[in-house]
């Protein structure tokens, strides 16, 4: 029974941080409201007994992904307000399509059955913990799933780079070994100024 | 971890990865200036893949614990994926050098994409599926976006990668749904687990909706189709017949795996989606690439009406429909390529030009270019003999047996409506008078396509039983296990 009560906490937390995500005005705002939501989800996966999940949750999610986007919100210049018009407009048409589709789902959530001929549940093993049982098959039988994530995640940072690198010419770069050898000859003229009369650059300018 | 057994049979994947990466590491330390290279070494790398993939065993294997599967219908297609990835790259070196888009990870990407739809296509496991469809998906959206100091191009990637993420999360839902109800995502369970017949739960017909309409939208079907104009008027139009060509290809391959497989237990109630997207997408590609005044943009609603063509062979659910829309695949491709090809030729004063009326009076400043041109079209039309024509004779032939003969007469009807915006391209050609000229041709890639690909069009119908009959038997090897 406590189980319960908890997992209708975590819940309604969720749902309704994740509400104030999509409405909330200030975008800083909203990432902390991301972050409640990413915490709820940790719990309802310790109560599944997914805690190895729930962590990676907290470390990769929390630690990781929320404050890199906190970061990219505070610093990047983006006009929210602009991103945000035609909210209303919009709204009673995506409003209609999204209660249609929940009201589908709730229509499946009622009648689920098992199909005849499922795959047994896979038994979760007393002995091993959480992480063991995932690090037991996820280099393993995983294989080839993992090393495509690991070729996507290539994908990803090759993208990155070749659409943002950009080669600026004018930039002056430091080179350490032209620098120690300058010559004080190369660089600096002496010229002795005749009184009153000046002297013309020499090419100095 | 992996077997010698294995090893061979994964070996075209990972002459691919590793060839990425090494061509990665060259592109890297030489800088730019080596992108002609790298396009020529990928192309190399694409052939040498196809090759190998070609002389692999006909029989039906699982492998990487059942992750993959290997049989006739996965070597046919990734043959015709390979192939369209090494010609793409070979018309993408002249147009990369002249829109300072020169840069090694063209080929590095292209590469990767086509690792990703040979992984896919082998796909015997929805995770499997999906990690291969997001890895070609990520490396197509960088490609759109390649020739990122135009407007239209960055723009064609951003709606591309919003809405495929979008398609991403769809499918993802649909396949949680399946493995809810299953308890698995392997193939095999699913299909001997739908196989035992009666009416379909819920969760199970709703998970099918969900990936039908990823799909769908993989392959530009409506009503899925709305990113299809943009991105490929947008994208860069090497890049865009390389979108026509390959992915396409190996979408509609893994689409018909998807349904023929796992859920060939419940072909009463994807059958009328197929139905329903066939038609609309027919209709909609015929009726929509009439008022286009821009070549890519026409090419985009010809390919959406293409697709139409393609899943009616689908739609039947029959060995004889997999070998339509497999043989329909292999004439595409290189028909769709042959196209860009002449496109890509349309240059006045150096600046490329893509719309319908620079193609005035072609016929006269380049003769050649304008006979390859009006092949192509009159094979995209479907005028017997050329190869077109036999793309949509089996498809539509395996409908009617299918007892869908009403599909195939709108499909016909269809083809005719088509035929209008094709063959007034050949007028716009032959019976206009020029607004101005047109360089010549000098890239060997350029004429080099134009003259497979017409001559491909001309001469199938000399010698078609090749790829007929390995279509037949890819499609046995799908479907008859």
């Amino acid at each position: 029974m406590p189980a319960t009560l908890i997992f209708y906490l975590f819940a309604t937390v969720l749902i309704l941080a994740a509400l104030m995500v999509i409405s909330a005005r200030n975008p800083v705002h909203a990432v902390l409201f991301l972050i409640l939501c990413f915490f709820n989800a940790a719990g309802l996966f310790v109560l599944q007994g997914a805690e190895f999940l729930a962590m990676l949750l907290v470390i990769v999610y929390v630690g990781a992904v929320a404050v890199l986007f906190l970061f990219v919100v505070m610093m990047l210049d983006i006009d929210f307000k602009q991103l945000r018009q035609g909210f209303v407009r919009y709204l009673p048409l995506g409003a209609l399509v999204g209660a249609v589709l929940l009201i589908e789902i709730g229509m499946m959530a009622v009648h689920w059955p098992t199909m005849a001929g499922a795959a047994a549940q896979t038994p979760a093993p007393a002995a091993l913990g959480n992480a063991e049982a995932i690090g037991a098959v996820l280099y393993t039988k995983y294989w080839l799933p993992f090393q495509v994530a690991g070729l996507v995640l290539l994908v990803a940072m090759v993208g990155a780079i070749c659409l943002t690198l950009r080669d600026r010419g004018q930039v002056v770069r430091q080179n350490v070994s032209v620098q120690m050898n300058r010559k004080r000859s190369d660089v600096i003229e002496i010229k002795k100024v005749p009184t009153g009369q000046g002297i013309s650059d020499g090419g100095m300018a | 971890m992996i077997s010698s057994a294995e090893f061979v049979l994964l070996s075209p994947e990972i002459l691919m990865a590793a060839g990425a990466l090494l061509l990665l590491m060259y592109g890297v330390f030489a800088g730019d200036r080596v992108s002609g290279t790298a396009n020529l070494v990928g192309m190399i790398y694409c052939i040498i893949a196809a090759f190998l993939v070609w002389q692999m065993p006909d029989q039906r294997q699982y492998y990487l614990n059942g992750f993959l599967v290997h049989d006739s219908f996965a070597s046919y297609v990734k043959v015709v994926v390979l192939l369209g990835s090494a010609l793409a790259l070979f018309m993408a070196d002249a147009y990369a050098r002249r829109h300072s888009i020169a840069r090694p990870e063209l080929a590095v990407l292209i590469m990767l994409a086509a690792l990703g739809m040979m992984l896919m296509i082998s796909a015997h496991d929805l995770l499997s599926l999906y990690m291969a469809l997001e890895l070609q998906a990520l490396a197509l959206y960088v490609l759109a976006a390649f020739q990122r100091d135009r407007l239209a191009s960055s723009e064609a990637g951003l709606k591309y990668f919003v809405l495929g993420a979008l398609s991403s999360g769809l499918m993802l839902y649909g396949m949680s749904l399946l493995y809810g109800s299953f308890g698995s995502t392997d193939y095999l369970v699913l299909a001997s687990s739908l196989s035992q017949g009666g009416a379909l739960p819920m969760p199970v017909l709703f998970g099918l909706v969900f990936v039908c309409a990823a799909m769908a939208f993989k392959v530009s079907a409506v009503p899925f189709h709305m990113w299809a104009p943009d991105v490929y008027q947008g994208a860069p139009t090497p890049v865009t017949a390389y979108f026509a060509a390959a992915p396409k290809v190996a979408a509609m391959a893994v689409f018909a795996r998807l349904l023929l497989e796992p859920l060939m237990g419940a072909f009463n109630d994807w059958q009328q989606i197929i139905i329903f997207l066939s038609l609309a997408s027919m209709i909609l590609g015929g009726f929509a690439a009439i008022t286009q005044t821009n070549i890519k943009r026409l090419m985009a609603y010809s390919s959406i009406a293409h697709v139409g063509y393609g899943l009616v062979g689908l739609a039947a659910g029959t060995a004889e429909g997999l070998q339509g829309l497999l043989v329909y695949l292999a004439i595409y491709f290189l028909n769709t390529l042959g196209t860009f090809a002449v496109i890509l030729c349309l240059r006045h004063n150096g600046t490329a030009v893509e719309n319908l009326s620079d193609l005035k009076g072609l016929s006269k400043t380049r003769p050649l270019l304008a006979l390859a041109l009006t092949i192509n079209m009159f094979s995209l039309a479907g005028v017997p003999p050329l190869a077109g024509f036999f793309g949509k004779f089996y498809v539509f032939m395996a409908a009617a047996e299918a007892q869908l003969i009403w599909l195939a007469l709108v499909g016909l009807l269809m083809s005719a409506v088509a035929c209008y915006y094709y063959i007034r391209i050949v007028k716009l050609v032959y019976f206009d008078e020029p607004d101005h000229g047109t360089d010549a041709v000098s890239e060997i890639g350029l004429r080099a396509v134009i003259a497979i690909s017409a001559g491909y069009m001309v001469l199938f119908c000399v010698a078609p039983q090749p790829i007929i009959g390995t279509a037949l038997e890819a499609a046995r090897g799908l479907l008859l296990r």
